[in-house]
């Protein structure tokens, strides 16, 4: 099975943000990155698939020469080889322009199966692996927690997918498609290999192929600023040692809050 | 014009969609409005909206709607936005909006906003606000293009009850053709995994614990913070994915949603997915070594710490008196 895993290259969480002077993107110089959390659990999944049915898994990112750390990162931690969009202004596109550029450098590889995470820890879109299927014309299933693979079956093609849906409030539906398809992993569906240092040596080796980004993309959005969120709440905060800290809490709750 | 794309179930509405309808009435700047119901039997819920101060109410049932697919919803929605051609679409942000709405999008190549939280200013100029960054940053979004623009909105942004009503929008059958060849997904029943042993939904207070609990090995000092403040212990939805507690006890968007009287969030950064879970609370406490945390933001007490010093302190005032 031929297996596509998209993955963006996000700042980390610890990361305190700092715009540029228009105050319509953040410094991306400033800041330190890492694989999007739910992209991880995306290309864990693919390489448990390829364990249990073969094939191989190709790492996608579409971004700028940064992204290469993860892209290297996924190589490392078993993927086989690596499409790279490369273009500076992938950074900060939209999930149009991500999805387009994505499906472009991937339509003549006609993978089997493409999984990408739910939504990015940056922008949060959570389209993009949706724009992606559509332009590749294959179906799409969201949310997704669990992965069955039947091989033999379908309609002469490629075989059949099973999927567990995450819906809300703790409920699940299992949803059957055929293959090729594109789904979006939910994060925890399983858990996280990290790489070996043979993996990081071996990955050295690997390819990874550079596309560039089509002419003519059109973005269907656009932040007109970005600001660090008004409060909706005057937050009381409480210093002190851990002692002092807990014993004006408690008293604060007992007596203004009256929820002790 | 505005479109509302309502959600329902098996004939029960989505109370989330009263919360769009308050969205768009915001919106609208004397723009008319009107709401979609699609599915295959909705029973009384095009009635039920026609209760909203709208022009009108089109309902749009077809058997291929039941089971919902994204492939069916997707060729029904758009049916109905070229038969109405809406400046705005506005949806709830549901897991089910999350599934076709980019879909939609991508066929008519059209701007979808999602998890809108913010709308300034009405009519064809507005702008959108939306979290990015975790939460860390709230950015103003405009679509381009021309319209149609699609926009999502955050469960719990708008309240249900700012929907005006009053309305008696007069309910408009509308025909769509969905062809079943072209549904790719085949559903199976929603079930759910467990039976649910605690009722945090009723419980009085909470204590929640997130990533900065570290192991497994420390959710019994929460559970003793939690014993001594006569409250239940519950999680953010990485502490439940470790398996260091159960399911049942995780809050926020893919768990549950409560409004406790007093609500501890002991190591929770506070991603939108949470928030939306537990921002009803009367009483947050915050207690997190980054003082960014977006839990803050929705805090009324917070303490910058380790929770491994905080939190038997704690317990330490507590058990004192």
């Amino acid at each position: 099975m031929k297996i596509a895993v998209c993955i963006k290259q996000v700042p980390t969480r610890e990361w305190q943000p700092r715009l540029t002077d228009q105050k319509t993107w953040i410094r991306e110089q400033d800041a330190s990155y890492e694989m999007n959390e739910p992209d991880a659990y995306a290309l864990e999944e693919s390489l448990r698939l390829r364990e249990k049915h073969g094939g191989e898994v190709v790492v996608c990112s579409a971004g700028p020469a940064r992204v290469q750390t993860v892209i290297r990162e996924a190589l490392a931690r078993g993927a086989d080889r690596a499409i790279h969009v490369e273009h500076d202004s992938l950074g900060a596109a939209d999930a149009f322009v991500v999805a387009d550029a994505l499906a472009a450098a991937m339509k003549a590889e006609k993978f089997d199966l493409v999984l990408t995470g739910l939504q990015s820890d940056d922008q949060g879109h959570g389209q993009t692996g949706v724009i992606l299927a559509e332009r590749l014309g294959i179906p799409s299933s969201t949310i997704i927690m669990e992965v069955q693979v039947d091989p033999s079956t379908g309609s002469g093609q490629g075989g059949t997918l099973r999927v567990k849906r995450e819906l809300e409030g703790g409920w699940f539906q299992w949803i059957a498609m055929p293959l090729p398809a594109l789904l979006t992993i939910q994060s925890g569906i399983n858990q996280l290999r990290y790489a070996t240092l043979k993996g990081i040596m071996a990955a050295k080796k690997k390819e990874i192929r550079k596309a560039s980004v089509p002419e003519g993309l059109q973005p269907a959005q656009q932040i007109v600023s970005l600001a660090v969120p008004t409060r909706s709440k005057q937050t009381q905060m409480i210093t002190g040692s851990p002692s002092e800290a807990a014993k004006e809490l408690v008293r604060r709750l007992r007596e203004e809050a009256r929820a002790l | 014009m505005i479109l509302v794309i309502a959600e329902q179930r098996e004939g029960k509405l989505n109370r989330a969609t009263w919360e769009t309808i308050a969205a768009a009435q915001q919106l609208a700047g004397g723009m008319p409005i009107t709401i979609a119901v699609l599915g295959a039997a909705t029973g009384g819920v095009a009635q039920e909206l026609s209760f909203a101060a709208v022009s009108e109410v089109l309902l749009a049932e077809h058997a291929a709607l039941d089971p919902y697919t994204p492939d069916a919803y997707a060729t029904a929605c758009r049916a109905v936005i070229e038969s109405v051609s809406p400046t705005y679409v506005l949806l709830p942000h549901t897991y089910q909006t999350r599934d076709f709405a980019p879909l939609l999008a991508a066929r008519l190549r059209k701007p979808l906003i999602t998890d809108v939280t913010g709308i300034s200013g009405t009519g064809t100029g507005a702008i959108f606000t939306r979290p990015m960054f975790q939460g860390k940053l709230a950015a103003q979004v405009k679509p381009l293009g021309g319209p149609p623009a699609l926009v999502t909105m955050q469960i719990g942004a708008l309240r249900a009850d700012a929907a005006q009503k009053g309305g008696s929008a007069a309910v408009k059958k509308l025909d769509v053709q969905i062809d079943s060849a072209t549904i790719r997904q085949k559903p199976e029943a929603p079930f759910r995994e467990a039976k649910q042993a605690v009722d945090l939904a009723q419980a009085e207070r909470i204590v929640a614990v997130g990533r900065g609990i570290k192991s497994k090995d420390n959710i019994p000092l929460a559970e003793k913070l939690a014993k001594a403040m006569d409250a239940e212990v519950a999680a953010s939805r990485p502490i439940c994915d470790n398996g260091w507690l159960p399911m049942e006890r995780q809050i926020g968007s893919s768990g549950q949603t409560v409004a406790p009287k007093l609500y501890v969030a002991l190591g929770i950064s506070g991603a939108i997915q949470h928030l939306v879970g537990m921002k009803g609370a009367r009483t947050i406490v915050a207690i997190n070594k980054d003082a960014e945390a977006p839990i803050f933001e929705v805090a009324d007490y917070g303490i910058v710490g380790d929770l491994f010093e905080i939190a038997p302190a704690l317990i330490a005032e507590l058990e004192k008196t």
